[in-house]
């Protein structure tokens, strides 16, 4: 007789599972959980927390706040931010101090760790929140993040 | 292993199939040697190598901080316990005070990442055995733990949220309310997983007595985590050896006696409950405080050798550092848990057919640059 | 009425004026073979596009709805791209059966389809001895598969056409005898007569008990033969990669993608045949319109192949072992029983008539 209870009890456990899938075909329509991503573009808001990538926000008056104190380029684990820096003067103070020229960020490095932008003294260098990082050239990923023309802050101090 | 060894050891009956690099159901670059006679497999042997990095050697060439967010691209699945491993032994090294506050943050971060880790298993264990739905109701839900953690850490997958003192940064605000909200959601999920494959008679049959491991082949092969709990092997670093807050919570470790694929399938499933019960015991009182201690910006350590042990969602991880009293470690060692629960695949596998060895590598739940690292 | 009968009429006159009358008979049947090919080479793809928005439902997805509104032209895309793909093969090949292999799988299952009466008139074949001659075509696909998968020189494919045949010579018996415990109580082999004699209630209904259990063991051995989930070893792609078709790229392939799904019409529209009344209406509500059978035919047709399309996406899949324990020690008895049963309850005069 467990023969036929076999049979019984198989039936039952598959109808079971049937049971499952068919109630989410049939609110097929309010459960779907597909992203239509290049149409929800407007829509899709990431974390401010979200990773994306990393810059060096300018204000109106192209200044930055990056004093070049290499503190971010000794952080990297695998040496994705580069800083091209001089000793320049001042013409505030008059002073010789150090400037940077360039503060490069190779995006196609970059393991998106953080620890660069936990290692600035002077919040120069922050997340951005775009994730559509990808470009034809392998050459566009290396990105210069202080503008052209661009100064330090005044009042940042290291 | 090359080809002249393999033919001359060799019966005429029995054939030999490549399965990998690039196979389904090897979940990523695992390369298995089968030696099969129809459909019976006669011998497995594992090559791998495919993926390696080498992970401890640039450990040796980074510092401290930078050694975590290596430890990300291991375990991909378990990578907030890889992180927190690492922290915690080098914050136990310096000797260093960690507030409860970290303490049980980290505790809640990292079954949040087991539950998400088991998502997925599940998913893709149901698939391996042909159920191809289960995928996408498994990562349905993982898609909200994925939530929190981008919503707190930054990222989704490779979190790197521990640093060597605490965390990174406070959690979000919304992050307490979103994981209440997810234990709610999931409490009405998971019966439903039993009722769409743990119940299914074709499962059951495909499960029940397959590939099994006694205890003392568990203990023998260094079986850890979920694996060598279903032979009944008691080894929950949570329960044994606790760190962080696991001190200050009251769980059940799951074990099964049967040693089959579908004990080792029931001993997930019912950690996710379990896990669960601790979030909800922590999540409500989570210590106000420092979310970091300070430690210096260069991190040496003390000279001499240190060890730490979690649980990762796959089993036993194991960090072990040896310091000179530099800012880099001399050697660091990983005893990650996939590379010992795969070389038990052979002890397992052989005898059955292939469908066999597909379940039973499915629910050893191998995560491939785990073992490679 | 009757508009595709005064079409086919109207041809047939005119072809058979102008031509000698041998010649016109050629002509003819060529003519419908290249119209049912279009036909059904169309209804493949959509029954693709269907199964992978009726996988998306059940999966929480959307499925494809980019190409064409609400993606109905995406298999055409897809069929299009396949076309234009190049034809790779493996070295040491057996160049001659790998390239016929498609060709025997497909056309097996384009000759079935003859035989449907899709409604009183539309019918390309009425052969008397017709579910015989369905269960041994349809046998000969799987021909195919073997010599797809022996001659690619693989071995996952020669694990997958080995599991083939094992799973089809063993189904195929069920297949056959729960048909046969369906010819027992309609009295013919003919499919057109089948269809006739459900005037009185359908034969799930006359048949009550025996035809139920009939149909379950026919849609489980039916799925079998199409070799979808949870049968579907032969592909089984965690184990084999993609089976028998491992070796197979472009058209070749595509042959062997639109023969399953045009065998799982075959069998769903088998089943709507013999068990639920072919063309004919529930109650006769549409008798007066006899177009309106191709309509409940197709309705019928589809509330089956969505039946199986539902078992594909729920279960896991069987194992080669279970597979033939399923098949010899549960169907087998089963359906021998249900036969003596079925044979009872006709010459007890128990059917159910209206
Ligand atoms: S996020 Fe990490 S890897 Fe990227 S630039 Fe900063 S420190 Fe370097
Ligand atoms: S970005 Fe910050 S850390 Fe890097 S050089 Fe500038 S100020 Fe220093």
């Amino acid at each position: 007789m467990s023969y036929f209870g076999d049979i019984y009890r198989g039936i039952k456990t598959l109808l079971t599972g049937m049971s499952v899938t068919g109630k989410y075909f049939l609110h097929s329509r309010k459960g779907a959980i597909t992203q239509q991503y290049p149409d929800n573009r407007d829509t899709l808001k990431m974390f401010d927390r979200f990773r994306g990538e990393v810059v060096m926000p300018h204000n109106e008056n192209n200044e930055h706040r990056c004093t070049g104190c290499q503190k971010c380029e000794l952080a990297c684990p695998n040496g994705s931010i580069e800083i091209i820096w001089d000793r320049q003067i001042d013409p505030e103070s008059g002073k010789k101090k150090k400037m940077i020229d360039q503060h490069i960020y190779h995006l196609g490095m970059c393991t998106m760790c953080g620890l660069c932008i936990e290692a600035c003294p002077t919040d120069a260098i922050l997340w951005a929140q775009n994730f559509e990082n990808s470009v034809y050239n392998r050459a566009y990923l290396t990105k210069v993040l202080n503008k052209p023309g661009s100064k330090l802050m005044p009042g940042v101090e290291e | 292993m090359d080809t002249t060894t393999i033919k001359s050891n060799f019966k005429s009956e029995e054939y030999f199939i490549n399965m990998g690099p690039q196979h389904p159901a090897t979940h990523g670059v695992l390369r298995l040697l089968l030696t099969i006679d129809g459909e019976i497999i006669k011998k497995v042997e594992p090559d791998l190598g495919y993926i390696h990095r080498s992970i401890e050697k640039m450990c040796e060439r980074d510092s401290y901080q930078q050694i975590v967010h290596l430890t990300d691209r291991m375990d991909y699945l378990s990578s907030h316990i890889n992180n927190e491993a690492v922290c915690l032994t080098v914050e136990n090294a310096l000797q260093l005070e960690i507030p409860e506050r970290v303490k049980v943050i980290r505790t809640i971060l990292g079954e949040l990442t087991r539950l998400a880790s088991h998502q997925l298993w599940w998913g893709v264990m149901g698939m391996d055995v042909g159920a191809l739905t289960t995928y996408f109701y498994g990562f349905r839900d993982r898609e909200l733990i994925n939530d929190i953690f981008e919503e707190t850490c930054g990222a989704r997958l490779t979190m790197n949220y521990n640093i060597p003192g605490g965390l990174m940064f406070d959690i979000h605000p919304n992050f307490v309310q979103r994981t209440k909200d997810f234990i709610t959601h999931f409490k009405t999920k998971l019966p439903e997983y039993d009722r769409l494959l743990t119940g299914n008679v074709i499962f059951q049959k495909r499960m029940k007595g397959v590939g099994i491991l006694s205890k003392e082949d568990a203990i023998s092969f260094g079986a850890s985590g979920p694996v060598g709990r279903g032979s009944g092997y008691s080894c929950d670093v949570r329960k044994h050896h606790p760190y962080s807050a696991y001190n200050q919570v009251t769980f059940n470790e799951v074990l099964k006696t049967e040693g089959d694929s579908l004990a080792r399938y029931q001993v997930r499933i019912e950690e996710m409950w379990e896990s669960m019960a601790i979030i909800e015991q922590l999540i409500d009182n989570i210590p106000e405080g420092e979310y970091k201690v300070a430690t210096n910006a260069v991190i040496k350590l003390p000279k001499g050798e240190f060890y730490q042990k979690v649980e990762t969602a796959r089993g036993e991880l194991g960090v072990y550092i040896n310091s000179t009293g530099t800012k880099n470690p001399y050697r660091l060692k990983f005893r990650s848990p996939g590379f010992s629960n795969l070389s038990l695949l052979n002890h397992i596998a052989v005898g059955g057919k292939i469908g066999d060895l597909v379940a039973s590598m499915a629910t050893l739940d191998l995560v491939i640059p785990d073992i490679d690292r | 009425m009757n508009i595709s009968l005064s079409i086919t009429k109207n041809i047939h006159n005119w072809l058979f004026s102008i031509m000698p009358e041998g010649v016109a008979s050629i002509t003819e049947m060529v003519l419908i073979a290249v119209v049912y090919l279009a036909i059904f080479a169309v209804a493949g793809l959509y029954l693709v596009l269907l199964e992978r928005r009726v996988a998306a439902w059940f999966q929480l997805r959307i499925g494809p709805n980019r190409v064409g509104y609400q993606g109905l032209l995406q298999t055409m895309a897809d069929a299009l791209k396949l076309v234009s793909k190049e034809l790779t093969g493996t070295i040491k090949a057996d160049k001659f059966l790998y390239n016929l292999a498609p060709y025997f799988v497909i056309v097996t299952s384009l000759m079935a389809l003859a035989l449907f009466p899709f409604t009183q008139e539309f019918q390309a074949f009425d052969i008397n001895i017709g579910i015989f001659f369905l269960i041994a075509i349809s046998s000969i696909g799987v021909i195919g598969i073997l010599l797809g998968g022996w001659a690619s020189n693989n071995k996952f494919a020669m694990i997958g056409a080995m599991r083939s045949g094992v799973q089809t010579i063993s189904y195929e018996l069920s297949v056959g005898l729960s048909l046969i415990t369906m010819v027992l109580i309609s009295g013919s082999l003919q499919l057109s007569e089948i269809v006739e004699v459900q005037k009185n209630g359908w034969l799930i209904v006359q048949g009550h008990v025996p035809a139920v259990i009939a149909f379950m063991i026919y849609m489980i051995a039916g799925t079998a033969e199409t070799n979808r989930a949870p049968f579907d070893l032969v592909e089984a792609e965690s184990e084999l990669g993609a089976g028998f078709h491992t070796e197979y790229s472009g058209m070749k392939f595509a042959y062997f993608f639109l023969a399953e799904f045009i065998n799982m019409f075959i069998i769903a529209a088998i089943a709507t045949t013999i068990f639920f009344g072919g063309w004919l209406s529930p109650f006769g509500i549409t008798e007066s319109i006899p177009i309106l059978g191709l309509f409940w035919f197709l309705g019928k047709t589809l509330v089956l192949i969505f039946l199986m399309m539902w078992f594909r996406w729920t279960f896991p899949r069987l194992r080669v072992d279970q597979l033939l324990t399923l098949e010899w020690k549960y169907l087998l008895p089963l359906n021998l029983l249900n036969i003596v049963l079925m044979a009872l309850i006709v010459w007890l005069n128990l059917t159910i008539q209206f």
